[in-house]
């Protein structure tokens, strides 16, 4: 009982840390909704989709999923950070529950992601999406987008404590994040791409999870390529396959790397 | 009652190509403070972090407050406070957060930690910058913080590793007079500096660690003693140097070496102050009136010089950086 407290403290701290730090909630939602901006008006135009309602449908679950990705960069970098200035020694030298640290930050992070994702649904909103689907599949659209956000964030806790820098660790993750976003169904048909990056792009997590949000957010899965292939075909399982793979491998190895990361 | 006992502590690092810790052994009794002194590189974080369970060594024993280090280290977190020479407290955060938060990962209770992180930050003079994030304290007062974070839970043995380094002389009189005061409360203290005007002014006992192991050990005194006694220090006018020597020498039963630019004569002698009085009394017989006369004790400089061979801060950052870091150095 005493870890989950522990836990809920560590997370308090994560929150307490956005509101000292306003521009870090302010910027982590500002530049998703340029996205929206960018694509919308700037792409928007020239990507022909006989969509009804046009491009933005078929757009904002594919930031969405882009934003809840590049918040792993923000989990590795605090870690490191936490890492490099001794912090996490003396959360270590306390009588407290040794997974409570990361498992507090985990959640501290889906927190953010919660608020993220509700002001560009807004924005999303006020450029025209329209999910046709019910508000209960959207909402379980949005819980599917935190889990997977949850998943990402042990993999950001991995990476951040296996770097020795802040600022590398922001840059590795944005290299390894920003193609893999891209390198997907999120902003333009895969089947422009050549044949390899195709059959990446349709592997890729990221298609995985915007095909199954388009799916509950009421949309043909327009962008995904070959029809047939497992993952277009059950974007949903895949993408739950993913996140509990990636879990099941990330949670084990971040939680040894803790307790050893002094060694 | 030893509150800390450390035996044959071995610790490497890059499968064994280093060797932070070589068999180092040390304890500490209860109530007293031991300074582990020794250069950057010596061991002095490598042995504060495997006493304060953060580290594992390769092979030893350790005990701190009764309990088993490496067995027990959950128990053992209980009953210590660590501060490190990095302020470990968040810095986004107020100093009295930091507090709060602390507190209440001691299981104290939010009211509790809210009493105690007011008490502490009182009694460390924060009490006007409490509501302050800590990237806008100085140096001391991040340090201080950083004490009082360690001293919530009112620990049976504190350690600080290295608490005053990067300091303004300041700063660093005020983290003392804190020290001291805590000592006087009666906590058990290990204290790694490399300053030995440090040691020497809050250690009952200091251990003089190099290349990962103790050297020496003792009090300030027995240890500038092992090195030998006083000298003699004499300054005179050119005209006089000659005599003076015969004088000094005769009285020290040593050669007297001279220091031209100083005009400065000295000795070693085993009498002291008698020594003193007699070299004073020959010198007025023959007419010399010295300049300047001295007998100076061995500083801890002199201790760890005779040593180890070499001066105190002659080497390279080395041990300067917390955790991981500090392996892939070296």
């Amino acid at each position: 009982m005493s870890a989950f407290k522990d836990t809920m403290i560590i997370t308090q701290r994560q929150l307490r840390l956005l509101t000292r730090v306003p521009e870090v909630l302010i910027f982590s939602t500002i530049q998703p909704v340029m996205f929206v901006l960018l694509f919308r008006y700037v792409f928007g135009g020239s990507i022909s989709t006989d969509q009804p309602g046009g491009y933005v449908q078929l757009l904002m679950p594919g930031i969405f999923v882009q934003t809840v990705a590049f918040t792993l960069a923000g989990t590795a970098s605090g870690l490191a950070e936490d890492m490099k200035k001794g912090l996490i020694d003396r959360f270590r030298s306390l009588p407290i529950s040794q997974s409570a640290l990361v498992l507090g930050r985990t959640l501290g992070d889906s927190l953010l992601n919660i608020v993220v994702l509700a002001v560009m649904g807004i924005a999303g909103y006020m450029v025209g999406w329209r999910p046709s689907s019910g508000i209960l599949n959207v909402a379980i659209g949005f819980i599917f987008l935190l889990l997977f956000g949850y998943a990402l964030s042990w993999v950001g806790i991995f990476v951040g404590l296996s770097a020795s820098d802040a600022r590398v660790v922001q840059n590795v993750s944005f290299i390894v994040t920003f193609p893999l976003t891209f390198l997907s169904n999120a902003f333009a048909p895969t089947t422009g791409m050549p044949r390899a990056l195709q059959y990446f792009a349709e592997w890729n997590p990221v298609s995985t999870m915007v095909a199954g949000c388009r799916e509950l957010f009421g949309l043909e899965n327009q962008f995904g390529a070959t029809a047939g292939s497992f993952p277009s075909e059950n974007p949903l399982l895949t993408s739950f396959l993913y996140m509990i793979i990636i879990m099941v491998i990330f949670i084990p190895l971040s939680v040894r790397k803790y307790k050893r990361s002094a060694d | 009652m030893k509150s800390v006992i450390a035996e044959d502590l071995v610790k490497t690092y890059r499968n064994g190509a280093v060797r932070a810790l070589d068999h180092l052994s040390l304890d500490v009794e209860e109530g007293t403070v031991l300074s582990v002194l020794g250069p950057n590189g010596a061991g002095k974080t490598t042995s504060v972090r495997i006493l304060a369970t953060l580290l594992k060594p390769d092979s030893g024993r350790a005990m701190v407050g009764g309990i088993d280090v490496i067995k027990h280290p959950e128990k053992v977190r209980e009953v210590i406070g660590l501060s490190g020479q990095y302020a470990a407290v968040d810095e986004i955060l107020t100093g009295w957060d930091n507090l709060v938060m602390f507190g209440q990962l001691y299981h104290l209770g939010k009211k509790a930690s809210i009493a105690r992180a007011e008490e502490l930050l009182e009694r460390f003079s924060l009490t006007d910058s409490a509501k302050r994030p800590i990237k806008t304290y100085s140096g001391g007062m991040r340090r201080r913080l950083d004490l009082a974070a360690s001293l919530i839970v009112k620990p049976k043995v504190l350690f600080l590793d290295e608490p005053t380094t990067g300091l303004d002389p300041r700063g660093r009189q005020e983290m003392w007079s804190v020290i001291e005061e805590l000592v006087k409360g009666g906590v058990t203290l290990l204290l790694t500096t490399q300053y030995l005007e440090e040691a020497d002014q809050l250690a009952d006992e200091i251990a003089v660690i190099d290349h990962g192991k103790v050297i020496a050990r003792g009090t300030s005194d027995a240890l500038k003693k092992q090195v030998g006694g006083e000298r003699l220090e004499i300054v005179v006018e050119t005209q006089n140097i000659a005599k003076t020597m015969e004088v000094v020498a005769a009285i020290s039963g040593n050669k007297a070496t001279l220091d031209e630019g100083l005009r400065m004569i000295s000795a070693p002698v085993s009498t002291g102050a008698t020594a003193l009085i007699e070299t004073l009394r020959s010198l007025d017989t023959a007419g010399i009136h010295p300049l300047d006369v001295g007998l100076k004790r061995p500083s801890l400089d002199d201790v760890f010089l005779s040593l180890t061979g070499h001066a105190a801060e002659e080497k390279k950052e080395e041990d300067a950086t917390p955790g991981r870091r500090k392996k892939a150095k070296k």
